[in-house]
């Protein structure tokens, strides 16, 4: 895979910042004025709970983006970019502010671990990314998939998975697969 | 102008109202402990797959906390259960006649639209995210139409923010209309199904003059809207505003005052503020547990900031909370409707960005090149800059997100919504636990899930 980092390919905005600024030793980013943090999957617990203890006291949303198709993004040039990259978006309700972690994940390794210990709210959200990009969350309560059926074959939301061309199956219904 | 403020580190700033000589009073959180051990995690959440639910019974307990299989019985509640709203289904495990623990199962009626949005232009966007919140589609296009803009880095016109603004605050009527009459049927008052129903119905014609729709408009566009609010648009909203507070104190005559409505909702189906922040729950499902915490006030986006306007929160956190808290929201957006038709600037409605907007009308007649601008933006779509944002709207239902990355081309890369009732719904087994069967249909109706946002 290139690598993007080398080659100055930040989006036009205005906000470019010294590459050196760190949130509790991990890089930071900012996309159209918003900060966003650089964990790593071992980093990734640890940040969010001390960023807890600091305010950021609600996890609003966590998905997932496949960049099979798309390699380039903006990343901090000690990062590598991998496959999949799930995305977590803080909010500070003191501060006023989202803050948005960005973690990237191996394709052959898609495991994280869960934030369930720390906001229980992403136990349906954990569910959805396992479901749709078959990221594993170790440590989740019940991961199962969530908007499919049980038995279905497939993470829909990755890029090689394609769009319209499956019919519908239910259980129990013959199967033409 | 209110592009890209809800993400803005100037937004962040306290208003007024908060300061006092020792600084913001208002927001400062309470201690909160850590997410897991305030909730009533033992207990609450059933995690059962659907093969050992045909197998009759829970998994064997090994914490010793829960009840002997032998005592409870798991039932099924939906998905075709008329109080579910829409394809809810959920797994109940009862002592009796109490509810011990509740898995909602959900998925029902997935279609894949996160998938499909991307593989429509950001003019087709619109028409696919607004059949997610079905109740409240102004609210899906504005949060789609925000994040692209935030990735293009459009100014708007300030008529093109009013009448979004205008847009979101009847829509916020119509859903919460919708909100009072399945609240009433749920609780057997089928009079105030149809006085809901008939209030919203009004509303919606309100809309349809405006867009041309009754539901799914499709009508705010990147860029501004698809068209200028219509002659007289005043006078008709004016009418139906006025008929409203005489409604809302019959249905307060009919519900708030009733000994029976009280006793069926209040101290039914609580939450502490703890468990509603650990959980993610936004919107009057927050708000109903005394935190005051409202994107309009606390991050406005559109011109929120400009309005004068209350932001309601209840005291116990429980069904009756969130009725009251909805009842009065309609009072609330109805002030700002009434703001947004004395104070609606003149000026354009999108904005004249040729990269966005087509041409118009007049122009397509005698310009060759207008013709084909306008043929290639209905086509083959316009082309967003690469990079990822995150914009959010207060929805009926609580913060509606959407989460889109751009690689460049005319189609979104990625699009993900935040859906308020999708995280909301998280709370159910927790408002359930220890209730009885009866109110479990009166604590599914106070969460007010629309189940389109849900699955997407």
């Amino acid at each position: 895979m290139a690598d993007p980092t080398d080659a100055p390919q930040e989006p036009a905005g205005p906000e470019d910042v010294p590459e050196a600024e760190l949130l509790h030793g991990v890089p930071v980013t900012y996309s159209r004025g918003q900060r966003v943090a650089h964990p790593s999957a071992s980093e990734l617990v640890d940040l969010v709970r001390t960023l807890h203890g600091e305010g950021w006291i609600q996890c609003l949303d966590l998905t997932a983006v496949d960049y099979l198709a798309n390699p380039h993004r903006t990343l901090p040039a000690s990062l590598d970019p991998q496959r999949f990259e799930v995305v977590v978006t803080l909010i500070s309700h003191r501060e006023r502010e989202r803050l948005r972690l960005r973690v990237q994940v191996p394709e052959d390794e898609p495991v994280l671990p869960t934030l369930f210990e720390v906001h229980p709210g992403t136990e349906a959200m954990e569910r959805e990314v396992f479901d749709m990009f078959g990221i594993s969350f170790e440590g989740h309560p019940d991961l199962t998939r969530i908007l499919m059926p049980e038995d279905w074959q497939g993470h829909p939301l990755r890029k090689d998975f394609a769009l319209g061309r499956i019919p519908v199956q239910f259980k129990g219904a013959p199967s033409s697969r | 102008m209110t592009i890209a403020e809800d993400d803005h580190p100037a937004m962040s700033q306290t208003t007024d109202t908060d300061l006092t000589s020792e600084g913001a009073q208002e927001m400062e959180p309470r201690p909160i402990a850590g997410g897991v051990e305030v909730l009533r995690e033992v207990g609450s959440v059933l995690r059962m797959s659907e093969s050992e639910a045909e197998d009759g019974g829970p998994g064997t307990p090994d914490d010793g906390e829960e009840p002997d299989d032998a005592e409870t019985t798991i039932i099924n509640m939906g998905p075709q259960h008329p109080s579910t709203h829409g394809v809810l289904r959920l797994m109940l495990e009862l002592d009796g006649e109490t509810v011990l623990r509740t898995k909602p199962v959900i998925g029902y009626l997935h279609t894949g639209m996160e998938k499909t949005g991307e593989n429509l232009t950001y003019l087709q966007g619109g028409t696919n995210v607004t059949r997610m919140d079905y109740a409240s589609p102004i609210f899906n296009e504005l949060v789609f139409c925000l994040a692209a803009e935030k990735l293009i880095g459009v100014d708007l016109p300030p008529r093109a923010t009013w009448i979004r603004m205008l847009m979101a605050e009847l829509n916020r009527l119509t859903s919460h209309f919708l909100f009072l009459a399945t609240n009433g049927m749920d609780l057997g008052s089928s009079s105030m199904m149809i006085y809901g129903w008939r209030e919203r119905e009004e509303g919606l014609r309100i809309l349809e003059a405006i867009t041309g729709l009754r539901m799914n408009h499709n009508f705010i566009r990147v860029g501004g809207t698809a068209a200028d609010l219509p002659d007289g648009w005043r006078e008709r909203l004016a009418a139906y505003l006025q008929t409203i507070p005489e409604r809302l104190e019959e249905y307060e005559a009919l519900m708030t005052h009733q000994p029976i409505w009280r006793d069926r909702l209040q101290g039914v189906g609580t939450i502490t503020t703890e468990e509603a922040l650990a959980l993610g729950a936004t919107g009057p499902i927050l708000r109903s547990t005394g935190y005051a915490w409202d994107l309009r006030r606390d991050m406005a986006h559109l011109a929120y900031d400009e309005v004068d306007f209350d932001v309601i929160v209840g005291t116990y956190g429980d069904s009756f909370d969130r009725y009251a808290i909805r009842l009065n929201e309609i009072r609330e957006s109805m002030r700002i409707l009434w703001q947004c038709i004395e104070k609606m600037p003149d000026g354009d409605y999108r904005v004249q960005d040729k990269k966005v907007t087509p041409p118009p009308r007049g122009r397509i007649d005698e310009s060759m090149e207008a013709l084909i601008h306008h043929f290639k933006i209905f086509t083959e779509g316009f082309k967003v800059p690469e990079g990822e944002v995150y914009a959010a709207v207060e929805s009926p239902r609580g913060e509606l997100g959407c989460y889109m990355v751009s690689d460049g081309s005319a189609t979104p890369y990625r699009m993900h919504i935040r859906g308020p009732s999708f995280v909301n719904l998280q709370v159910l087994p927790h408002l359930m636990h220890g209730g009885l069967i009866a109110d479990a249909v009166a604590i599914i109706s106070s969460v007010d899930p629309i189940m389109g946002e849900v699955d997407r």
